[in-house]
């Protein structure tokens, strides 16, 4: 048996506990082992309670999300090596939500918060179905792409302070998303979601901390986003102030005022 | 069935979640949060700053005496270590602000978003320049 | 009423920013370091009064001192929020921000407006 590697991992059991406690436990330290791997190791040789999600190991299904010594990190895309010189890797479940057990959180209230942004093509007017599909150039697919390769893992939500601070916030991949809708040249839906957008849970209550950003394994730029959105917002109120006739329309595609 | 003597609260069709509670002092436990802290209190030096211009107009105001008591108070040891630490987070402030402009700003050329440094580094170019057209127009006589 | 007016607060954030950031450098520098260590002449007492009769420094002064003082208050305002939990006292601290860069606007075109 080669190197090997201790894993403190945090445990809940709803049942048994107050509030969590870490188990330390050791692992092999493989090359090719990563956070996920120890995880699987652990709950096949170990100790079959432990308690995580996770479904494709590729990076791809946004399950298997939870704290690497502090890092909001997906398990199958952290290498166990990169942690070598450490002594210990603390492996905690996502920062900022309710706890079910052990490394599994409580996901219903973001995705609440998804579907109140209406992450979907908007369109009532326009051709049917049945008459063929939108077209679309290449500039304006790229309008909207890196935003739509978002795989709802939630590691942003882990990663922004005002999430855990605000309840009420919506928060950066919801707003993220929305912007995916509304930057898509076949939508026609940024009024309906301007609403929960342009409100003080929505893009206001971001401060610009970044880390969503920072911390996302598919380079989507959420607070990039919400900063667009607030530069627009801002100037479709002036815009409505000056030109009061014109303001229902820069709305429709922004939003000012959420009165 | 036996029951267990010592159920905690549990909900029978509900699991109990853990909800972690955030400290007060969140900021100082990730080194990017602290930053970001220290970013949003360069405010605080952009206030001082204008208060202290604000006290420069108003002895400027009064007389050619009062300019030159308030000169004299500038250079104390004390006031010289706050405009010290005011530099430091004012040069934060607009260096944060010129790198993360490009983020808040998707600058497009024929269709395609240029690149985040092309968008900022003109930011740069035009602050030296208006800084030293300034300091000439105050120096000048 | 604290609901609908972010946009033009966060306009007046922005722009306060943009001041602040290409500007207050260099006035600090100035008058807070060069001259007071004596590393240059400071700009006579004549000369200064000169610039400030001038009406574009008198806009200049105004905006200055004012768009930065906004600046603060919003951001202040939500540093107080997050980092010390206290959302609860969101009037109180509203006041505070937005009254003080209202009060340090008036003083800036009261100032200028008192050079002749």
């Amino acid at each position: 048996m080669g190197e090997s590697i201790v894993l403190e991992i945090a445990r809940y059991s709803p049942e048994r506990d107050a509030e969590p406690h870490l188990e330390t436990y050791e692992v092999p330290l493989r090359k090719e082992w990563v956070v996920l791997d120890a995880l699987n190791h652990i709950k096949d040789k170990i100790d079959g309670s432990l308690t995580y999600r996770w479904s494709c190991r590729m990076g791809i299904c946004g399950s298997c999300g939870v704290m690497v010594n502090g890092e909001p990190k997906l398990g199958c895309a952290t290498f166990l090596s990169s942690y070598a010189g450490r002594k210990r890797v603390r492996v905690e479940p996502l920062r900022y939500f309710p706890i079910v057990r052990d490394l599994v959180t409580e996901l219903g209230d973001f995705l609440a918060k998804l579907k109140k942004v209406k992450p979907w093509l908007i369109r009532t007017d326009g051709p049917l179905l049945r008459e063929g599909e939108y077209l679309q150039t290449p500039e304006q697919l790229d309008d909207y792409r890196q935003l739509s390769m978002c795989i709802n893992c939630t590691l942003c939500y882990s990663a922004c302070p005002v999430v855990g601070l605000d309840a009420l916030f919506v928060g950066p991949a919801a707003i993220a998303l929305a912007q995916r809708y509304n930057k898509d040249s076949r939508d026609r839906g940024a009024k309906e979601r301007t609403l929960i957008l342009a409100h003080p849970d929505g893009i206001w209550g971001c401060t610009f901390v970044g880390e969503c950003t920072r911390v996302c394994p598919q380079h989507v730029d959420p607070a990039g986003a919400i900063q667009q959105y607030k530069v627009g917002s801002a100037l479709a109120w002036f815009e409505g102030l000056i030109m009061p006739k014109k303001r229902r329309k820069t709305e429709d595609r922004h939003g000012a005022a959420a009165d | 069935m036996q029951q267990p003597t010592k159920v905690p609260h549990y909900t029978k069709y509900h699991p109990r979640w853990f909800r972690p509670r955030v400290s007060v002092y969140w900021w100082l436990g990730q080194w990017q949060y602290l930053r970001f802290i220290l970013r949003e209190l360069s405010s605080v030096f952009v206030a001082l700053t204008v208060i202290m211009t604000l006290l420069e107009l108003r002895a400027v105001v009064q007389g050619p005496v009062a300019y030159a008591r308030f000169q004299h108070q500038l250079a104390k040891p004390g006031v010289i270590l706050i405009s010290l630490i005011s530099l430091f987070f004012v040069l934060f402030h607009t260096i944060t602000w010129f790198n993360l402009t490009p983020r808040a700003m998707a600058v497009k050329v024929a269709g395609k978003r240029i690149p985040e440094w092309l968008v900022a580094a003109p930011n740069y170019l035009i602050w030296i320049v208006v800084s030293g057209a300034i300091s000439l127009l105050i120096l000048r006589g | 009423m604290l609901r609908s007016n972010e946009a033009p607060l966060w306009a007046l954030f922005s722009t306060g920013g943009v001041v602040a950031a290409f500007l207050i450098p260099v006035h600090l520098v100035l008058f807070g370091l060069v001259f007071p260590l004596g590393w240059l002449r400071p700009p006579t007492y004549e000369h200064l009064l000169g610039i400030l009769r001038n009406p574009l420094a008198k806009i200049y002064l105004v905006t200055l001192c004012s768009l930065p003082l906004f600046h603060w208050a919003h951001r202040f305002r939500y540093t107080l929020y997050d980092g010390l939990k206290v959302k609860h006292l969101n009037e109180l601290i509203f006041a505070f921000c937005y009254g003080g860069a209202a009060i340090g606007t008036v003083l800036a075109v009261y100032l200028v407006w008192r050079i002749s």
